[in-house]
């Protein structure tokens, strides 16, 4: 039984319009402008993964929160688990981008990482 | 005695645009000062904390502090320190050339002197009042770009269920982030019959969690005393004006308006900088110089980008055309412009550069592609055709001076062109001169004629 969703592509800001036949574990995309939207329709018509980004809570530092990101996809249906498993989450400066500021989120594989810098100077 | 100071180059802002323009220009061998009211660089990256930024200019999705890092990252290893916490007061031109601005920052009252201004000033969000709202003024109605500051830096909730106004990227971008964050949205409201933001945000923003998006519709009316408890809100017809009868009254405590951006211009229109009515922001030739010798302006100063990417391109002008300019020194002939007009033709909703400066173009020791950023007035789901004609009469009869092909164009999309100079050059390399000026013209592809 093979099964055709349209989407649109978020790989880039073009957003191209796609087609992705599903045929038993087989997915053949139409309609992207490059690779990347070939890969993405096909994981997106399966299982849909998002990369998350939100902030985490400051302690000692003039700054409230610090801009945080998963350091890869999860799947779309887990991002309100992950929410509220980063909920507690609590930095001090001096933390550098990149930092991993909790590991393996749910689980998943997937750390969260800073996207900026705290410096203790920040007042 | 109030402090004085002497540069090449100012830059207002130190967004993407303004360290862009700082660090070509620096790049280029003038000396720079920056001039920032808030206390970090970055411009308003700092609170879009959401990825998506740099594709074009990195390869690769970044959050906006990831990208505003880079440019830090770039002006400090330059030798750049911008002056923070620091307001302009006042600006005039000097008679004898150049600038003089009046400042103050935490030292107190400061007069810094330039040959050059780059104004890189940003823009900012329409309010209620500007997109007339009916009803009381209670709290917990935000801009969306205010209630993305409230999150993202100060880590508060703007209130639990929320409505918005307008499809705008800032509004799609935070109907996501205030559901990630528990709050509850009902829906989003755009009286145009198109949505105004991204397709890939419609999708990730709003269909991702089933938030409902409802065209040709609007919000009529705010209720509540202290704090919002609910609005109205109607179809609209092709005038945009309410159907009666079609009025919804909805619970919410937040009204989130997303409907649109203006350039930041208060310091141009001091300078006498004339602007452009259709992007709101400085007319500009390729070099991103406006119709005032020395004043330059890049980024969303000068129109709306959606992409953070071509902002910073049109920063690396601009500072890059500044240095030149304050380096040449009063009197040097490449000081002088030979401006021809750039204009938006049918099916074009604005297009910058405005105006061509010939003989910039003309000399090839300075000659460099052209960027043309333009919208379609119109959507064209087709396909579409960008044609640059000499002369700016409207339709035919100008030579073709550049084409390009799209594949779909829509207004919320902003298209760029790289032209060679030499597509665009008058003189002994073209007799086609633009002459009386050029246009661009978008005209749809139909279906049949693919
Ligand atoms: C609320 C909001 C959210 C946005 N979200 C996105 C997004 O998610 N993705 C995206 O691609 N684009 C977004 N944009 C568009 C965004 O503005 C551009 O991508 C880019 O940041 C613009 O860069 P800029 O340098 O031109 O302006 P800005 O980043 O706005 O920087 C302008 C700088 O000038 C400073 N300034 C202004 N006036 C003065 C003055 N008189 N004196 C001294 N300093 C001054 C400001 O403080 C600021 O730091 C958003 C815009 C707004 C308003």
């Amino acid at each position: 039984m093979s099964e055709r969703k349209e989407l649109t592509c978020i790989e880039c800001p073009r957003g191209c319009r796609l087609t992705v036949e599903v045929d038993g574990g087989r997915a053949t995309v139409s309609g992207n402008a490059c690779p990347k939207g070939a890969v993405w329709g096909a994981q997106e018509a399966v299982a849909p993964m998002r990369t998350l980004t939100t902030t985490v809570a400051v302690e000692g530092s003039a700054r409230k929160r610090l801009p945080v990101r998963s350091d890869g996809t999860i799947p779309l249906a887990r991002l309100l688990d992950a929410m509220e498993a980063i909920d507690p989450v609590v930095v001090r400066p001096p933390v550098r981008r990149g930092d991993v500021v909790a590991s393996d989120l749910l689980g998943l594989g997937v750390d969260l990482v800073a996207t900026d810098d705290l410096l203790g100077e920040d007042r | 005695m109030i402090r004085r100071l002497e540069t090449d180059v100012v830059v207002l802002g130190a967004g993407p645009a303004g360290l862009a323009a700082a660090c070509s220009a620096m790049e280029a061998g003038a000396r720079v000062v920056v001039v920032e009211r808030e206390e970090r660089t970055g411009g308003i990256l700092k609170q879009c904390i959401h990825d998506g930024f740099g594709l074009l200019r990195y390869g690769r999705q970044l959050s906006g502090p990831e990208y505003a890092l880079r440019d830090a990252d770039r002006f400090g290893s330059l030798g750049g320190r911008a002056m923070l916490e620091a307001f302009v007061t006042s600006a005039s031109r000097l008679e004898a050339g150049g600038f003089e601005l009046a400042c103050v920052d935490r030292g107190g009252a400061f007069l810094l002197r330039s040959a050059a201004l780059v104004l890189a000033t940003g823009c900012r969000e329409r309010t209620d009042r500007q997109v007339f709202v009916h009803g009381d003024r209670p709290a917990g109605v935000f801009t969306a770009g205010l209630a993305q500051y409230m999150i993202n830096v100060q880590g508060l909730l703007p209130g639990r269920r929320a409505v918005i106004l307008g499809s705008g990227d800032i509004g799609l971008i935070m109907a996501r982030r205030m559901t990630l964050e528990g709050m509850e949205v009902i829906g989003a409201y755009e009286a145009k019959p198109e949505p105004s933001g991204l397709s890939r945000n419609l999708r990730q923003c709003l269909d991702d969690y089933g938030i409902p998006l409802a065209l040709s519709s609007t919000v009529t009316a705010v209720h509540g005393g202290r704090r919002v408890e609910g609005v109205t809100t109607a179809r609209v017809d092709g005038a945009m004006r309410p159907i009666p009868g079609t009025e919804r009254d909805l619970s919410c405590d937040t009204l989130v308006l997303s409907v649109g951006l203006i350039p930041e211009n208060e310091l141009a229109k001091s300078l006498g900088v004339p602007l452009d009515p259709r992007t709101r922001g400085p007319r500009v030739d390729q070099n991103m110089h406006t119709l005032v010798d020395g004043v330059f302006a890049c980024g969303n100063a000068v129109h709306v980008n959606d992409l953070a990417d071509y902002v910073s391109e049109s920063g690396e002008r601009a500072g890059s055309s500044a240095a030149a300019y304050a380096l040449a020194g009063p009197g040097s002939p490449s000081r002088v412009r030979r401006l021809s007009p750039l204009s938006a033709g049918p099916g074009c909703l604005y297009v910058v550069p405005q105006l061509l400066d010939l003989a910039a173009l003309a000399d090839v020791a300075r000659a460099d592609d052209v960027c043309l950023y333009f919208r379609s007035s119109s959507t064209m789901a087709s396909g579409a055709v960008a044609r640059l004609a000499a002369g700016d009469a409207p339709g035919a009869g100008g030579a073709t001076l550049l084409e390009r092909r799209y594949r779909a164009l829509r207004p919320p999309e902003m298209e760029r062109i790289k032209a060679p100079a030499g597509s665009l050059a008058v003189g002994p390399a073209r007799p086609a001169e633009p002459g009386p000026g050029a246009s661009l013209i978008v005209e749809p592809i139909e279906p049949e004629d693919r």
